[in-house]
């Protein structure tokens, strides 16, 4: 049986997470912070896997496909609300949502 | 078939830093499927062909190429690539890139005093499909609902 | 029928309900019989009870309405005592207040808040009424302080004018320091001897304290305070002639008859406790002797017809305060009835005069009324010879015997017999200057007199009281009982020369004061033309300059400290803390930036924060 350290796989997860993180922050363009988080929440699910395996049960999976789900209706309101905004702005530059100042 | 999962973690976040850089956005959405792609591998390696062939499919498959839909919809291609220059710059690294470094070296001190090691096990489709059936089936009516939810809101939202 | 006297006080103030309740709106008609029936009963039941009990020759009555309070071992009660002292002062305050609410229907028949004052003056008479019955100092000094509220209420009762606010404010605060004593009274009688029932308090303070002892000084100086205070004495004087800018009628009643007197009634009730403390009733009859010698002299030139009267009863209650420092009780109790008597009847017979020349007041602007004002005249007359103690009317019976009383005390007697004779003198002068000027002389009078105002409600209670005010002195005073122990024995062997001169020396003054605005043989103007007789008279005029040395002293201080305290420096405190949550918001809104990535950045610094606390905790 082979095995991997448990801590290899989470780093991965780690790593992917805090690309997705800097991606989230640094962009202006809001599809591209979408797209960023949706890096995340992959990376989440990554961990969601490794623990599965490491444990050798199937709720990891179970976890991984609520998960998975949870990106697919995020995503889909996410994208009609850019739908929205570019109407209204006709621009997808994220600093153009900035009228609840103060 | 450990190597392997090093090799699909590399091209994992080589990608994803592609990703985060690109200006030309359908550029970096194949840099993301890739990313996911690559992810999927891993899954496998790790044992959970399921996971693997979801990731595929309803992650790079459906939803980003509804992404992809939606670029093309909002015509954001090549004309917007200079505007995409002109908004990236070193300068806007350096916050960001200081935060997430903090805090993956925390991530990173924590997991190092794990040590463990995990046995690679095939976790096949039946289990995953006996537990969903199973004691999660409530899990899986939610998650139903919630895509519900979220179609009717997508469709509203993107109404005239 | 004793037990009826709870009664008395409620009556008026039963009355004061019904008019207060229905918004001051009720039409004379009813109003007018309301307020003064009210009086009259009590005035009725008042005269039954003081048959039976002077018929029945107890010393005393008590007859408990409830417990007021119940407190450990201090359990005051809604108690009414009856003895020799109450008996007058309720007969004074029903009886005259009864002529007073009577000739004010018809006084105020035109003023358009008509049910507001009856009101008003029937809480007076309820609160007067407490403080003559009450049996322990507690309900005394509600009645104390609801007569200074009631006297508050109707000296400024056209209140529309701001002069007459201030009048009834100064009354008010005046007569609040006056208060204030008494209250802390109060408290050292209570922290020393247990109780606040005037008799227990009486018996336990003979009991306990020997006589010039420190309490029995402190406590009988702070009650006087209270008295001088509320009678208009020194150094509190300066509230009673303002306070003649409220209607006539409550000048007579109040300013005259019954809460003046309210001082007089408790230096009276508490004189066992004054008797302990000798120097302390000394202090009275000087403080008596000074106040009727200042208002006397000021009472001189005053030239508006219910000022001279004002001074003239402050000058008077001195007399009575003299006679209760030198321990000639009944003389003071007496005294303080007949004065009751002439002074309602000069002060209701003023107002006549002043309503029949459309509200002038100012004597120079009067003159040789005697024909156009018969019954004003024939009061006037009357009620200035009791004023002066003319022989055989009721004041001067009680005059001389304070005056007698005044003799016989030891070393200093002889002092203020004096001047209480000098002040006869002066009072001759000052109230027959009144007399000659009003009603003879040449008419000054700007608009025509038609005729006198009157009417069975006005003229009959002027008639009463000129009744009374001539026969009242053969009245007995019943107080012997409440006094004797302390009385000031009157087997005055004095000799004849001594009455003669207690008799011919306000004649004297009337005769001076005859030669001077009468007959004209001396003239006021030669008087006057010197310098020192105008700056004497300005400064008797000013009220020997008491007005503006509290004006200095205590009012002006104050009024700069309230100045320069404008923006109120405890409520700057307040501000404060106001001021630097605003500033802390406008530091904290600037985080509001509204900037999406700003969010999100905050966002992301807050988790690394957290992360790093849990990582290192």
């Amino acid at each position: 049986m082979e095995t991997i350290p448990v801590e290899h796989g989470l780093i991965l997860a780690g790593i992917l997470f805090c690309l997705g993180l800097i991606g989230v922050l640094t962009r202006r363009n809001i599809v591209f912070v979408l797209m960023s988080l949706e890096v995340m929440l992959n990376a989440s699910g990554l961990a969601f896997i490794v623990a599965a395996t490491r444990w050798g049960h199937a709720e990891g999976q179970v976890m991984f496909l609520m998960i998975l789900t949870l990106a697919a209706a995020e995503v889909a309101v996410g994208l009609g609300l850019i739908i929205q905004m570019f109407r209204r702005y006709q621009t997808v530059d994220i600093s153009a949502l900035s009228e609840m100042k103060g | 078939m450990i190597i392997l999962f090093y090799i699909a973690g590399a091209i994992a976040v080589i990608s994803t830093a592609a990703v985060i850089v690109q200006t030309n956005i359908v550029h970096a959405l194949l840099y993301l499927i890739l990313s996911l792609l690559a992810v999927a591998v891993v899954f496998y390696v790790l044992g959970a062909p399921f996971a693997a062939a979801l990731e595929a499919i309803v992650y790079a498959g459906a939803i980003l190429v509804l992404f992809l839909f939606v670029i093309m919809m909002l015509n954001l291609g090549q004309h917007t690539r200079d505007q995409e220059r002109s908004w990236l710059n070193a300068r806007m690294f350096v916050a960001p890139a200081i935060m997430s470094a903090l805090l993956l070296g925390q991530f990173l001190n924590v997991m190092s005093q794990i040590d463990q090691d995990m046995a690679i096990a095939r976790v096949g489709v039946m289990e995953v499909s006996a537990l969903l059936f199973g004691p999660y089936v409530l899990a899986v009516e939610l998650a139903s609902i919630l895509l519900l939810a979220g179609l009717v809101s997508a469709y509203h939202l993107a109404k005239k | 029928m004793l037990e009826l006297i709870w009664l008395l006080p409620t009556f008026p103030l039963l009355g004061f309900l019904a008019l207060v309740l229905t918004g001051g709106t009720l039409p004379k008609q009813i109003a007018g019989p309301i307020g003064t029936g009210s009086i009259g009963l009590s005035f009725a039941v008042a005269a039954l009870i003081a048959i039976e009990f002077i018929g029945s020759g107890e010393d005393f009555f008590v007859y408990e309405a409830w417990t007021w309070m119940s407190v450990g071992d201090f359990n005051p009660g809604f108690t009414f005592y009856l003895d020799g002292l109450s008996t007058v002062m309720m007969l004074v305050i029903t009886g005259v207040g009864f002529l007073i609410h009577l000739y004010a229907t018809g006084y105020m028949a035109d003023d358009p808040s008509f049910a507001r004052f009856f009101s008003y003056m029937n809480l007076f008479v309820a609160a007067m009424l407490m403080l003559v019955l009450g049996d322990n100092l507690v309900l005394l000094y509600l009645g104390w302080e609801g007569v200074g509220l009631c006297s508050y209420l109707l000296i400024g009762f056209w209140y529309t004018n701001p002069a007459n606010g201030y009048a009834a404010r100064k009354a008010f605060v005046v007569t609040r320091v006056g208060d204030t004593s008494m209250a802390i009274g109060l408290f050292l009688l209570f922290a020393q001897l247990g109780t606040l029932n005037i008799q227990d308090l009486m018996h336990a303070a003979e009991g306990e304290w020997e006589v010039g002892s420190g309490y029995a000084v402190a406590a009988a100086l702070l009650l006087l305070g209270g008295a001088a205070g509320k009678s208009a004495q020194l150094p509190l004087q300066t509230w009673l002639p303002d306070a003649m800018a409220g209607p006539t009628p409550i000048s007579a009643l109040i300013h005259a008859a019954t809460m003046v007197t309210a001082g007089v009634y408790l230096i009276a009730r508490t004189h066992i406790l004054f008797e302990l403390a000798p120097s302390v009733q000394l202090l009275v009859a000087w403080i008596g002797l000074a106040t009727l010698l200042i208002s006397g002299f000021t009472a001189m030139t005053q030239s508006d017809i219910k000022r001279v009267l004002a001074y003239s009863t402050v000058s008077q209650i001195g007399y009575m305060f003299l006679g209760l420092g030198v321990g000639a009780w009944s003389a003071s109790v007496f005294h303080l009835m007949t004065h009751a008597f002439f002074k309602a009847l000069l002060f209701l017979a003023s107002g006549t005069v002043i309503l029949s020349l459309h509200h002038e007041q100012n004597i120079f602007k009067m003159g040789a009324l005697r024909k156009a004002l018969p019954v004003s005249f024939a009061s006037f007359l009357i009620g200035s010879l009791a004023l002066t103690a003319f022989p055989f009317t009721s004041g001067y019976f009680s005059k001389d015997e304070i005056l007698l009383g005044a003799l016989a005390v030891e070393g200093v007697g002889t002092w203020l017999w004096l001047g209480g004779v000098i002040g006869a003198f002066f009072t001759g002068i000052y109230t027959f200057r009144l007399f000659f000027i009003v009603f003879f002389g040449e008419s000054n009078v700007e608009h025509h007199v038609d005729k006198e105002v009157g009417g069975w409600h006005m003229n009959g209670p002027l008639i009463i009281l000129m009744i009374l005010a001539l026969v009242g002195g053969f009245i007995h005073v019943p107080v012997e009982a409440v006094f004797s122990h302390g009385e000031a024995h009157d087997e005055h062997h004095v000799s004849g020369l001594i009455h003669g001169i207690m008799i011919a020396v306000p004649l004297i003054g009337i005769g001076i004061s005859y030669l001077f605005f009468m007959s004209k043989t001396f003239s006021v103007e030669k008087l006057m033309s010197s310098g020192l007789a105008q700056s004497l008279h300005k400064f008797w005029l000013g009220g020997w300059g008491f007005d503006t040395l509290y004006n200095a002293l205590l009012v002006n201080p104050f009024l700069f400290l309230a100045r320069i305290n404008r923006k109120d420096l405890v409520d700057s405190f307040y501000a404060l803390i106001v001021t630097l949550s605003q500033v802390a918001n406008g530091m904290i809104v600037r985080t509001q930036t509204g900037s999406l990535r700003w969010y999100a950045l905050t966002l992301v610094g807050g988790l690394v924060i957290i992360v790093t606390l849990g990582v290192l905790l």
